[in-house]
C-alpha cells in the first residue's frame, strides 16, 4: 500500500511525495520506496531542510542508510553510515572517509508540509 | 623529447626492486629516466616480511607496498606476469618470456632469492612446499585443510615464522633443525635453549640435531620422514625453509662475475663486474655476503639510486647492520651487533631466567665502556635502547649488568630519549634518524603516532623501533607544550568527563541544550551517541523519546542488535541466566514463528536472529506477554550478571549465588555506561561464573562475599582486582553503586573498566579510598544517583510497543508497508542465514526463492 504518492509536473522535476514533515523526527532519516529505488530522506533538526541520498550502503551492502546519524564535520552535512559508520556528505553523496566511494542523491523538498523526492537521482561526477 | 631520455630496466619487483623505484622517483629522476620493471609473481611488489600475516588477518590486498596508482602515475611500466630471461650485454638488450625486448642504458639486478631446498630424497614429493611468496602460501592453506600434521625444516628465523604460519592454520606442528639449536645465527646456545623452550610451550614441537634422511610417500601421500638417528616422524606435509639462495642465473647466463657459492659481486656502488649492470637485495654478494635482510637490501636500493642519478652526495654500501627484532610465535627474539663476542679482548655478560623464560646477553669491550652487541630471548623490550647505545658508542653506566635487570631505576639516565644525538638511527629499515623525526614533528605539526609513521615511514618496516618513535614523539611534544587533546570531538571542547559534570551541574536534558550551551555544529556520530549515554545514565529517560531519538546509535534506536544484512537480533533478559521450561518454550515459539536463527550466547541468554526492523514490535509484543523484558544487549549498557547454581544445588557451593545475580541484575538493568558492562557471581572459589574475567565480579566465601572489579574478556583478557573482601549484602550492592556511577562519571567515551582502571592515577589505592573510604566525599551522591536509576527504570521494549508513536519508526519504508526486498536466506543445519554473495546470485535467478514475509 502506498501512500499519497502523487506527481506534480510544476517544473522540470517530476515530484513524489512521499509523507508529512513530522513523520521523520528532527535529526533522523527515514527510508522511502521511490518506484523500485529505496530512498533516504534526512531531516536536519526541528526545521524543514532535508536531503535524499540512496538507502544502499556501498560498504556494508546492505540497505540501511536512513539510520545512519545526521551531524557535521567542519560545518559539513553528512551521515554516518550504521554498520561501520563512514561518513558521507548529505549535499553531493561524496564518502568523505574514501574519496573513491559516493552514493546517489536525490532532489528534495518540503511543500505545505509534505516531503518531497524529485524522481530520478543524481550521481555526482 | 622522450628519446632524450634513458632507459633504466629494474629486474624483479619484489621489495627492494619496488623500493628503488620509490628512491627514484623521489629524487626526481623522472625527468631523465624512463622506468620500466618486470614482475614475475602475478602481483606487484608486497610485504615479505611479514607474510605469515596472511593466514591471520591479513589479504594479499593489505600486504601490497604499493601505494594506488604509484606506477600509472608517474609512468612506470610494469611487466607483470613477465620475467626476463636473457641479458645481452653487448647489445644492452634484454629479453622476457613473454617475448618482449627492451634496449637499456642501465639495469637492475633486484631478483632476489629463492628458498633451499636440501637435497633429501623425496624432496618433492606431493606435500612438500616452500615459503616465499603468496601463491605459496595459497598452496600451503589448500593443502593444509586436509592435512593434521605439519613440519617446517629448518629452524631459522623464516622457519620459525613459517611454524608460526602453520600452526594458525591450526595443524599440529613441528619444527625440524639440523643445527644443535634453533636460529643459530642469532642466537648461542643457552638462548636457542629459552625459544626452544617457549616455542614448544606454544605447541610447536621442535627436533634439534636432527639430519633428515628419507622422505616416506605411502599411495602418493606423503606420510614420514626418517632421521639420521634412526628415528621419525609421521606427518601429512613438510615446507621447506632451510635458508634462501641468491636468484643469480641471469647474471650467469651473461657473464657477470660471481661469487664460488653463488651471488652476483657487487662493489660499494652495488654495480656488478659490468658497470651498466647493478644489482641490489637478496641476489648481491658484498664481500661474499648475502644479506638475507631487508634493511640491507633497502640500503643497496639507497646506494644504486644514488650513483644511478650520480649524487654528489651519493653513498657507499660498507656493509650492514645485521640486527633483528622480531616475535617470533609470540616471543620476542632479538638479536645485534656483535653478538658471538667476537672482537678481540670483548667480554660477555649474561642473565637467564628460566622461571619467566628469558634470556639477556651482551657483548661489551674489554673495560666494559661500550656494548657491541647482544642477544636478547623471551623479553626484547630493551632493544632499541641497547640498539642506540651500541650504534651511538655511547658511555655505559659503571655496572653494564643494570642494563639487563628491568626497571632499575638509576639507569634511566643511560639512555633518555634527550640524550641521543640527532644523527641517531631511531629506524634503521628505512634509515630514519632522531633529527628527521624532530624535523617532522615539528615542521607538520604532528601530534600522533600513526602520522608521524606515515610521513617518515619510520617503524613501518619490522616495527622493533616504534617505541623509541613513540619516545621521540611525546618527547618533542612536550618540549613544545603542545598539551594532548582529550576532546569529545570538534563539537565540544571538553572531555567526556568534564562534560558530564556540565551535564549534571547545569542539569541539561537535551542534546540540543547541552550543545547551545557547551559546544558547537550539528554534532556528529562521537558525541550524539556518548551525550545519548550520558543522558540517559543521569535521568534515565525513554531513549525513543523524540529529543534523544537521533542521538543513538542503530543498535540504540531500533532496541535490537544490527546484523551484517541488516537485520537484528532480539535477546530477551533472562536474569542471572535462570529460566523457568514455560518461558524457554515461549522463546522457542516466538523464534519459530517468525522464523529466527536461534543461538545461545555467551553470557547464558538466547539470541533470536534475522528479524526485520517491522518485526521487532511484534516480536516483543509476544515477548512482554510472556513476561519478557529487554535485555540491554543492544546498548553500552549493563548486558547480563551470569551465575553457577551455587549452594541451592552444588556440592561444594558455599552461598546463593544465582539468587544473588538476580537481584544484581534486576538491580542494574538498563544501566547505561561508557561501554558494556558484564557482571558476574560465583558460589565458591571454583568460579565457575568466572567473575574474574568482568566489569565487575563477585565471588562467594565462607563469610560472604568478595568484590572484583575492572576485569575483562574478549579482545584484551585482564584479571579483576580485588576491591574488598567477605562483605555483607548490603556493603557489596553499596560498593557496587558507588563504583559504577564512578565509573561512568569519569570514564572516556567506549572506554571499558579494565582500561579505566588502567589510567586510573593511584591505582588500586586510589580506588579503593574513594569507594570504600569516600575520600572525596561523594559516596552518598553517586548512591543516590545509582538510586534514582534503580526507581525510574522501565522496560523499554514495553514502553514501546505501547506508544504507538513510538511503534512508528519500526517499518523499513515510510510510504509503504513492503518488506526490504534485497535480504535472502538459505538453509543450514535447519536454520536459516543469509546468502553468501555467490548464493544471492543464484537465488535471484529463481525470484520465489526469497524469503517472504510471515507478516
Amino acid at each position: 500500500m502506498i501512500r499519497e504518492v502523487s506527481t506534480t509536473t510544476a517544473d522540470s522535476t517530476a515530484w513524489v511525495t512521499i509523507c508529512a514533515l513530522d513523520a521523520i523526527a528532527p535529526n533522523t532519516g527515514v527510508n522511502a520506496q521511490v518506484g523500485t529505488e529505496q530512498v533516504a530522506i534526512f531531516r536536519i533538526g526541528q526545521t524543514d531542510e532535508v536531503y535524499a541520498t540512496g538507502n544502499f550502503d556501498p560498504f556494508s551492502k546492505t540497505f540501511v542508510m536512513s539510520r545512519g546519524i545526521v551531524g557535521d564535520r567542519q560545518g559539513v552535512l553528512k551521515v554516518a553510515s550504521p554498520i561501520y559508520k563512514l561518513n558521507f556528505e548529505l549535499k553531493t553523496g561524496l564518502c568523505l572517509d574514501d574519496a573513491t566511494v559516493t552514493i546517489p542523491i536525490y532532489p528534495a523538498r518540503v511543500v505545505d508540509d509534505q516531503v518531497q523526492i524529485g524522481a530520478s537521482c543524481h550521481t555526482r561526477s | 623529447m622522450p628519446n632524450s631520455k634513458q632507459t633504466l630496466v629494474v629486474v624483479g619487483n619484489g621489495m627492494v626492486g619496488h623500493r628503488l623505484l620509490e628512491l627514484m622517483v623521489a629524487k626526481g629522476a623522472l625527468d631523465r629516466w624512463n622506468l620500466i620493471t618486470f614482475c614475475e609473481e602475478p602481483r606487484v611488489a608486497y610485504d615479505r616480511v611479514h607474510l605469515s600475516q596472511y593466514f591471520v588477518n591479513k589479504t594479499a590486498a593489505d600486504l601490497t607496498l604499493v601505494e594506488p596508482g604509484f606506477y600509472q602515475d608517474n609512468g612506470i611500466q610494469v611487466y607483470i606476469g613477465d620475467r626476463i630471461v636473457e641479458i645481452d650485454r653487448v647489445q644492452q638488450r634484454v629479453k622476457s618470456a613473454n617475448g618482449v625486448e627492451i634496449t637499456y642504458d642501465r639495469l637492475v639486478l633486484a631478483t632476489g632469492s629463492y628458498p633451499f631446498v636440501p637435497p633429501i630424497q623425496g624432496n618433492d614429493a606431493t606435500g612438500t612446499f616452500v615459503y616465499r611468496t603468496i601463491d605459496d602460501l595459497d598452496a600451503i592453506k589448500t593443502y593444509a585443510e586436509q592435512s593434521r600434521v605439519g613440519v617446517v625444516v629448518g629452524g631459522g628465523l623464516l622457519g620459525l615464522e613459517c611454524a608460526n604460519a602453520l600452526k594458525s592454520l591450526g595443524l599440529e606442528t613441528h619444527v625440524v633443525e639440523f643445527a644443535p639449536r634453533l636460529m643459530p645465527v642469532q642466537l648461542d646456545e643457552a638462548g636457542g635453549e629459552i625459544l626452544k623452550e617457549k616455542i614448544q610451550g606454544l605447541g610447536v614441537q621442535v627436533h634439534t640435531s636432527k639430519v633428515t634422511t628419507d622422505i616416506v610417500s605411502e599411495n602418493g601421500k606423503l606420510a614420514s620422514m626418517q632421521f639420521a638417528d634412526e628415528t621419525s616422524l609421521q606427518t601429512d606435509m613438510i615446507v621447506f625453509s632451510a635458508g634462501i639462495r641468491p636468484r643469480d642465473e641471469l647474471a650467469r647466463g651473461c657473464g657477470l662475475q660471481l661469487g664460488e657459492r653463488g651471488g652476483v659481486v657487487i662493489d660499494e656502488a652495488c654495480q656488478t663486474s659490468d658497470p651498466k649492470i647493478y644489482a641490489i637485495g637478496e641476489c648481491a654478494l658484498y664481500q661474499q655476503r648475502i644479506f638475507g635482510l631487508v634493511a640491507p637490501g633497502y640500503q643497496m636500493a639507497e646506494v644504486a639510486s644514488d650513483h644511478l642519478l650520480s649524487l654528489p652526495t651519493a653513498q657507499q654500501f660498507t656493509g650492514a647492520d645485521m640486527s633483528t627484532k622480531l616475535k617470533l610465535l609470540g616471543v620476542d627474539v632479538a638479536s645485534f651487533g656483535d653478538n658471538f663476542a667476537k672482537t678481540p679482548g670483548a667480554k660477555a655478560l649474561a642473565v637467564t631466567d628460566a622461571v619467566a623464560g628469558t634470556y639477556k646477553k651482551l657483548v661489551v669491550n674489554a673495560d666494559g665502556s661500550r656494548l657491541l652487541g647482544g642477544i636478547l630471548v623471551g623479553d626484547a623490550t630493551a632493544y632499541g635502547t641497547l640498539l642506540q647505545l651500541m650504534q651511538n658508542q655511547m658511555a655505559l653506566p659503571g655496572s653494564p649488568l643494570s642494563l639487563l635487570v628491568p626497571a632499575s631505576s638509576d639507569n634511566t639516565a643511560a639512555l633518555s630519549i634527550d640524550n641521543l644525538p640527532d644523527t641517531a638511527q631511531i629506524c634503521s629499515c628505512n634509515n630514519v634518524t632522531k633529527g628527521q623525526l624532530c624535523e617532522a614533528i615539528r615542521d607538520d605539526n604532528i601530534t600522533d603516532l600513526p602520522t608521524l609513521k606515515k610521513c617518515t615511514n619510520a617503524g613501518t618496516g619490522c616495527g622493533g623501533c616504534v617505541p623509541l618513535v613513540k619516545d621521540v614523539l611525546t618527547s618533542e611534544l612536550k618540549k613544545s607544550g603542545v598539551e594532548v587533546n582529550n576532546h569529545l570531538c570538534e563539537h565540544f571542547p571538553y572531555s567526556r568527563q568534564e562534560l558530564y559534570h556540565l551535564l549534571r551541574v547545569g542539569e541539561i536534558k537535551s542534546f540540543e541544550a547541552l550543545l547551545a550551551q557547551h559546544g558547537t555544529g550539528y554534532g556528529c556520530e562521537i558525541c550524539k551517541p556518548t551525550v545519548g549515554s550520558m543522558l540517559a545514565s543521569s535521568w534515565n529517560e525513554h531513549v525513543l523519546n523524540t529529543p534523544h531519538v537521533g542521538l543513538q546509535d542503530t543498535n540504540d534506536a531500533f532496541l535490537a542488535n544490527i546484523q551484517k544484512d541488516g537485520t537484528y537480533s532480539v535477546i530477551p533478559r533472562i536474569p542471572g541466566g535462570e529460566i523457568t521450561p514455560e518461558k524457554l518454550i515461549a522463546l522457542g515459539q516466538v523464534a519459530q514463528e517468525f522464523d529466527l536463527y536461534t543461538k545461545i550466547t555467551g553470557a547464558q541468554r538466547v539470541d533470536l536472529l534475522g528479524a526485520r526492523v517491522e518485526q521487532l514490535p511484534l516480536i516483543w509484543q509476544r515477548l512482554v506477554e510472556t513476561g519478557f523484558e529487554s535485555g540491554h544487549a543492544y546498548g553500552k549498557a549493563l548486558r547480563t550478571v551470569k551465575s553457577c547454581v551455587g549452594s541451592t544445588w552444588c556440592r561444594f557451593g558455599v552461598q546463593d549465588s544465582t539468587s544473588l545475580a538476580i537481584e544484581l541484575e534486576l538491580r542494574y538493568r538498563g544501566l547505561r555506561s561508557p561501554h558494556k558492562l558484564k557482571s558476574a557471581v560465583s558460589g565458591c572459589t571454583r568460579e565457575c561464573a568466572e567473575a574474574q574475567g568482568k566489569d565487575f565480579g563477585i565471588i562467594a566465601t565462607e563469610n560472604g562475599w568478595n568484590l572484583y572489579v575492572c576485569g575483562n574478556g574478549g579482545m584484551k583478557p585482564q584479571h579483576a582486582i580485588l576491591l574488598a573482601t567477605d562483605l555483607d549484602k548490603e556493603t557489596l550492592i553499596k560498593y557496587i553503586d558507588r563504583f559504577l556511577v564512578f565509573y561512568i562519571r569519569t570514564a572516556d567515551k567506549l572506554e571499558r573498566t579494565s582500561t579505566w582502571f588502567n589510567k586510573l592515577e593511584g591505582g588500586l589505592e586510589y580506588l579503593k579510598q574513594v569507594i570504600i573510604e569516600d575520600a572525596l566525599g561523594i559516596a552518598d551522591e553517586l548512591e543516590a544517583q545509582m538510586q534514582y536509576h534503580v526507581n525510574t527504570y522501565q522496560c523499554e521494549w514495553k514502553a514501546t510497543v505501547e506508544s504507538a508513536e513510538k511503534m512508528q519508526r519500526f517499518r523499513h519504508f515510510v510510504n509503504t508497508d513492503a518488506v526490504d526486498p534485497s535480504l535472502a536466506y538459505v538453509q543450514e543445519r535447519g536454520q536459516k542465514r543469509p546468502a553468501t554473495e555467490a548464493e544471492r546470485v543464484v537465488l535471484n535467478q529463481s525470484k520465489d526463492a526469497l524469503v517472504t514475509p510471515a507478516h
